[in-house]
C-alpha cells in the first residue's frame, strides 16, 4: 500500500474554481502581507499536502514543540519550523482571529486565518534547528534575516507561483494516483540537487532492487553559482532513465523547495515530504542536507533512531565509489582496497571536466548523460 | 510561554512494578535515558502502526478523473 500521509490525511488547501473568483474579489478588502519567494514555496507546499498534516504556518505551540521536542504539539514527528515572519509594522494591521491576504508582489497567493502572532528568539531557533548560531551557516543566516514576529494560522491557496517546470511537477495527490495505477506497493524516494553520476545510479538501483518503484524527486530552488542548472539536471535524468533504467519502475518529478541545510533535522523533514508523496522508503546518504562541517557525515542517518513512528523507512547508504581493483562500483563496507585504487564521484572533478568541454570518465558519469550536459552552452548557475 | 511550561508536557501513567523492573534491566546500555523514554518509544511505534490502518483521501471521484487525465497527458500513466 502507498504510504499513508503523515498524520493520516492528505491536506489539500487549494481553493477550487467555484469559490476562487469570489475570494479573489474579497481579498482586495483584507489586510495584506507580502512574502518572499521562499515563504511562498512553503505556502504552496502546505496547500498541496507536501507538508501534511500542516494546514498553515505554525502557531507558537507547534513552533516551540518542534524546537524542543522535534514533534508537533499533537506528538507527530516534525523537525523543521514552517513559519511566516512579519514585521512589527505589518502586524499592526491585523489581530488574532482576522482573515488576511498573503501576496507575492502584486499577486494574491492565499488567505490566512490568523490564529497566533508571537515573538521568538532567533538564536534559540538557530541553535535548536541547526545546532549552531554561526551566521556563516546559510540556514542560520536566513533565520537572522527573518522579521521579528511569526504569524500562525491555516491558509487557503488562491494562486500558484509561476512554474517553468509545470510539466515535471506532480503533487502528492497525483503521485499517489500514479503509484497506485502502476500497482506499486513499495516506493523509494530519492531527493537530489545534482545531475546524476554513477554513484547516484547505484544507490537508486540498489534501493529499487528491494521495492516496486523509484521516485526521483529533484529539488528545484535557489542555487549557488557553480551548481548545475535545474533544466540540466532534469534533462540529464531523462537521459539516464531512457538509457539505463526500467522505465516502468521509475517516476521523475520535481518539488519546489528551499534547502535549509539543517542536516539531521532536515533529513527527517525530507522523509516526511516523500511520505506525503506516497513513498514507503526514503534514501538517506552521507551528510544528507548538510553544509560545511556543521554535522557529522552520518548524523542525518542516526537521527532516524529517535523516530520509531515516522511511518517511512529510511534506507541508509555509505558513499559509493569506483574501485579499480574490484573493477566496479563499491563502498567502504564491501571494498577492502586502499584509497589509491578508488575513484571518487567528486562534484569538483565532474564540474572541471564539463567546464573544459570534456566528458568525465565513464566510470564516474554515463557517456550519454555527459553528452546531454555538454549539449548545454551554460550548464552551471552563474 | 515560560521554559518551565514548555517542558511540562508530560503526564503520568501507571505500569506494573514488575514490568518497570524488567524494562529497567532491558534498557541498560541501550541508549534509553529512562524507563519513561523506552515506554514512550514503544508506544509511539505501536500507535503509529495502528494509525496506518486507515487512510482518508481529500479528493472526490470527479477530482480523481481530472487527475488521471493530466497524468495520462503527461505520460505518467
Amino acid at each position: 500500500m502507498v504510504a499513508r500521509p503523515h498524520g493520516g490525511r492528505l491536506v489539500y488547501k487549494v481553493v477550487k474554481d467555484s469559490r476562487r473568483e469570489r475570494m479573489l474579489r474579497e481579498v482586495e478588502e483584507l489586510p495584506r502581507i507580502k512574502i518572499d519567494r521562499n515563504t511562498a514555496v512553503d505556502l504552496e507546499n502546505i496547500a498541496h499536502g507536501i507538508y501534511s498534516p500542516l494546514t498553515g504556518f505554525m502557531t507558537r505551540e507547534d513552533f516551540e514543540s518542534v524546537l524542543d521536542f522535534m514533534r508537533l504539539s499533537n506528538d507527530l514527528p516534525w523537525t523543521m519550523p514552517i513559519v511566516l515572519d512579519v514585521s512589527r509594522e505589518d502586524a499592526e494591521f491585523f489581530d488574532e482571529g482576522d482573515l488576511i491576504a498573503i501576496y507575492a508582489g502584486d499577486t494574491p497567493l492565499a488567505t490566512m486565518v490568523v490564529e497566533d502572532i508571537y515573538g521568538y528568539d532567533k538564536k534559540e531557533y538557530a541553535r535548536k534547528v541547526f545546532k549552531t548560531d554561526d551566521p556563516k551557516h546559510p540556514g542560520v543566516d536566513r533565520v537572522y534575516h527573518k522579521e521579528d514576529l511569526l504569524v500562525g494560522g491555516s491558509i487557503e491557496l488562491l494562486n500558484q507561483l509561476p512554474n517553468e517546470y509545470e510539466r515535471y511537477t506532480l503533487r502528492p495527490i497525483e503521485t499517489r494516483v500514479v503509484f497506485r495505477e502502476r500497482g506499486w506497493r513499495t516506493i523509494v524516494g530519492f531527493q537530489t540537487r545534482n545531475a546524476p553520476h554513477i554513484g547516484h545510479e547505484y544507490i537508486q538501483k540498489t534501493s529499487l532492487a528491494f521495492v516496486d518503484g523509484l521516485f526521483i524527486n529533484p529539488v528545484i530552488g535557489r542555487k549557488k553559482p557553480g551548481d548545475f542548472r535545474d533544466d540540466v539536471i532534469l534533462k540529464a535524468y531523462e537521459t539516464l532513465i531512457a538509457n539505463y533504467y526500467p522505465r516502468k519502475s521509475v517516476v521523475l518529478s520535481i518539488v519546489r523547495y528551499e534547502m535549509k541545510y539543517a542536516g539531521p533535522r532536515e533529513a527527517i523533514h525530507h522523509a516526511i515530504m516523500r511520505k506525503n508523496f506516497g513513498c514507503t522508503h526514503f534514501i538517506v546518504g552521507r551528510d544528507h542536507a548538510g553544509v560545511g562541517s556543521y554535522y557529522g557525515p552520518y548524523e542525518a542517518q542516526e537521527i532516524f533512531n529517535e523516530f520509531p513512528d515516522l511511518g517511512i523507512t529510511p534506507l541508509f547508504f555509505r558513499e559509493f565509489f569506483y574501485c579499480r581493483r574490484c573493477n566496479g562500483i563499491v563502498h567502504e563496507k564491501i571494498c577492502p582496497h586502499g584509497e589509491d585504487a578508488r575513484l571518487r564521484f567528486s562534484g569538483t572533478m565532474i564540474r572541471r571536466h564539463i567546464m573544459e568541454g570534456k566528458a568525465p570518465p565513464k566510470e564516474v558519469i554515463r557517456p550519454e548523460v555527459a553528452e546531454t550536459i555538454l549539449s548545454f552552452d551554460k550548464p552551471f548557475v552563474e | 510561554m515560560s521554559d518551565a511550561n514548555r517542558k511540562s508536557k508530560y503526564t503520568t501513567v501507571s505500569i506494573p512494578r514488575a514490568l518497570y523492573n524488567r524494562i529497567q534491566k532491558l534498557i541498560e546500555g541501550k541508549g534509553f535515558k529512562s524507563v519513561s523514554d523506552y515506554v514512550t518509544y514503544v508506544l509511539r511505534e505501536v500507535v503509529a502502526m495502528h494509525e496506518m490502518e486507515s487512510q482518508e483521501e481529500p479528493f472526490t471521484k470527479e477530482d480523481l478523473e481530472e487527475i488521471k487525465k493530466r497524468l495520462r497527458a503527461l505520460g505518467y500513466i
